[in-house]
């Protein structure tokens, strides 16, 4: 959007304004800057919109999701999966909010071991927090992923279909 | 013979079992054991020492020690294990009480293993098999056990099928409900209770088979006692001439129910239950829990409880209850010869440690003595072995370094504890005053 509107500029400058080569490489280079800087306002914006995120998440995953998977995300042996350094929840978003949405009762290995406890369902859940609770759990227990948006969980309820890699 | 010999990776130093006795031995006690160098980490009562003497074996489940002092252990293996096998014989080549070689063999990832009458009986998670045992108790044919037990229920929650035998020909299995407490949706919040349970009908109780009849399936096999939501640690009492079961009691009461029960109330309850069970008893899951804290049996919130109101008028009590989710995964009566007298018919039940505490921090990863006369516990219940964690506080399960699982008694009357967590097998013996 930001870009367009700076190609925009741009040629409405060289047409309205007929100025030279080397005067537009100039403006170009300033404006390649100030959009930059843009860019990474944009940026904080998002950390600080993640960081929000991460915050409420927490609170939901006081509530909703320690007594099973714990405090450090560490799970319980043979019982309740990890959810530190997961493939499931590190990898393609829609799995996880599928889970997290329908439960889970299957038994599948995670890495290599198998899991016992059933999981409950947690439909119940606003879009937002569960937006917020797994972008808490991606960015926790030494997880680095990206966030998890309200139009991700919204996606996966329209398609309650169930996407697996 | 058999197949796969594989060295022990971690077995004690040889110090653990030098002869010098323990510092505070001063008065001339009648020393049954050798005397050795508590290296094992725990905490044990006066007189009494551990020794590791095995490691890194993996997912040990229960164990069963020959007359010879040879040890069986039950493995739940998966892909990762170091060992590809379900049933470990530890071996001491030498016979200075350190094991040697661990020979691996049996297709057969579980929980139970019992010796009886020459056969060493080992389950699956939905089978039983046995193998036919030399005069010295070693399996004879390791690669051809004979099924006698087959089709049991597995929907890989409380799967564990445990086993015992008794004294004329019948053994016990657990078959564990494959819910927390029947509920529609399983551990959901405010999910009601099925009404009736239909998971009884194949689960959630001890069923009896033939110990020495092929291939039989539930048709065969006779429900025993029900209403037990998952048992992993039993024995059969000699004294009594009766089976004794642990059970672990429902979880989440605060998840599933969080108007009538707070994080610390539901830390606390429901009770781990011990129960003496007589043919047809019923001990009533999911319709009630034990609460500890007032010796009732509580009506379950799935099926209208607020945990004030009393429910199962026809359910047994039991012998004697203890905090919630500390997990008794295994339980031995103590028939021994080398423990002081009033450790003699004394139960001792291995905790493997909670997970459903949390928030609060997480208990258990002990072992347990309860006193016991005339068949009935004395007393109170005390810890007999701690420090199987290494940690002072674990607020997550994973943190406890060694999670103590099966009990078994020595032929020299020592007391073998296995731990799943690392794989470490213990043996306690005593020393002296």
């Amino acid at each position: 959007m930001k870009k367009n509107n700076h190609c925009k500029f741009i040629r409405s400058m060289r047409s309205i304004v007929k100025i030279g080569f080397i005067k537009q490489l100039v403006i170009l280079v300033g404006l390649i800057g100030s959009s930059a800087c843009l860019l990474g306002q944009t940026k904080a914006l998002n950390d600080a919109a993640q960081k929000a995120s991460v915050k409420r998440g927490e609170i939901i995953y006081k509530k909703v999701c320690l007594s099973c998977h714990m405090a450090d995300g560490g799970g319980v042996p043979h019982l309740n999966p990890p959810l530190a350094q997961s493939s499931y929840v590190l990898g393609d978003k829609s799995k996880i909010i599928y889970i997290v949405l329908h439960g889970m009762t299957d038994r599948v290995p995670i890495e290599d071991e198998y899991y016992s406890n059933n999981m409950a369902p947690h439909s119940d859940l606003t879009n937002l927090e569960i937006a917020d609770v797994l972008t808490y759990v991606r960015n926790s227990f030494g997880n680095n992923a990206t966030a998890v948006s309200i139009a991700d969980v919204k996606a996966s309820r329209l398609n309650g279909v169930k996407k697996k890699k | 013979m058999i197949k796969y010999f594989l060295p022990l990776l971690l077995v004690v130093s040889s110090s653990a079992f030098c002869a010098v006795p323990l510092k505070d031995h001063s008065a001339p006690a009648k020393a049954i054991v050798t005397a050795f160098q508590d290296t094992s980490g725990l905490s044990l009562p006066k007189g009494f020492a551990a020794v590791k003497i095995a490691d890194g074996l993996g997912v040990a489940r229960h164990i069963a020690v020959t007359p010879q002092g040879e040890v069986y252990v039950k493995l739940a293996f998966n892909k990762r294990g170091k060992y590809q096998n379900g049933i470990l014989r530890l071996v001491d080549l030498d016979g200075d009480g350190r094991v040697d070689t661990v020979e691996a063999f049996g297709k057969i990832s579980g929980t139970g293993i019992a010796i009886k009458n020459g056969y060493l009986y080992a389950s699956s998670d939905e089978e039983v098999y046995r193998y036919k045992l030399d005069n010295k108790n070693v399996v004879i044919h390791p690669n051809e056990p004979e099924k006698i037990i087959t089709g049991l229920i597995n929907r890989h929650q409380h799967e564990s099928k445990s086993i015992v035998l008794d004294n004329v020909g019948n053994i016990y299995v657990n078959i564990g409900a494959y819910a927390n407490a029947c509920q529609i949706q399983d551990r959901t919040l405010h999910s009601p209770g099925h009404m009736p349970c239909p998971i009884l009908d194949s689960a959630g109780g001890i069923w009896q088979f033939k110990a020495d009849k092929l291939n039989q399936t539930y048709a065969d096999g006779i429900r025993y006692a029900t209403g037990l939501r998952n048992v992993v640690g039993l024995d059969w009492n000699t004294q009594t001439n009766s089976l004794f079961v642990m059970q672990h009691g429902r979880d989440q009461l605060h998840d599933n129910w969080p108007e009538l029960f707070d994080e610390k109330t539901s830390a606390e309850l429901p009770a781990e239950t011990m129960y003496e069970i007589h043919k047809g008893d019923n001990a009533g899951w999911p319709y009630i829990y034990y609460n500890q804290l007032l010796n009732k049996k509580i009506l379950a919130p799935e099926y209208g409880g607020d945990g004030k109101k009393e429910g199962g008028e026809n359910a047994i009590n039991p012998v004697i209850a203890f905090p919630g989710h500390l997990a008794p995964d295994g339980l031995l009566f103590y028939t021994g010869n080398q423990f002081p007298e009033r450790y003699k018919n004394g139960a001792f039940i291995a905790f493997h440690g909670s997970w459903n505490r949390a928030p609060e921090p997480q208990k258990g990863y002990f072992v347990v003595f309860v006193p016991f006369k005339n068949g009935k516990p004395v007393g109170n219940w005390e810890i007999f072995a701690d420090g199987f964690s290494g940690k002072e506080i674990i607020t997550s399960t994973r943190q406890a370094d060694h999670r103590p699982c099966g009990l078994a008694q020595g032929p020299d009357g020592s007391l073998y504890v296995s731990d799943d967590s690392k794989g470490t097998i213990y043996k306690i013996s005593y020393q002296g005053k």
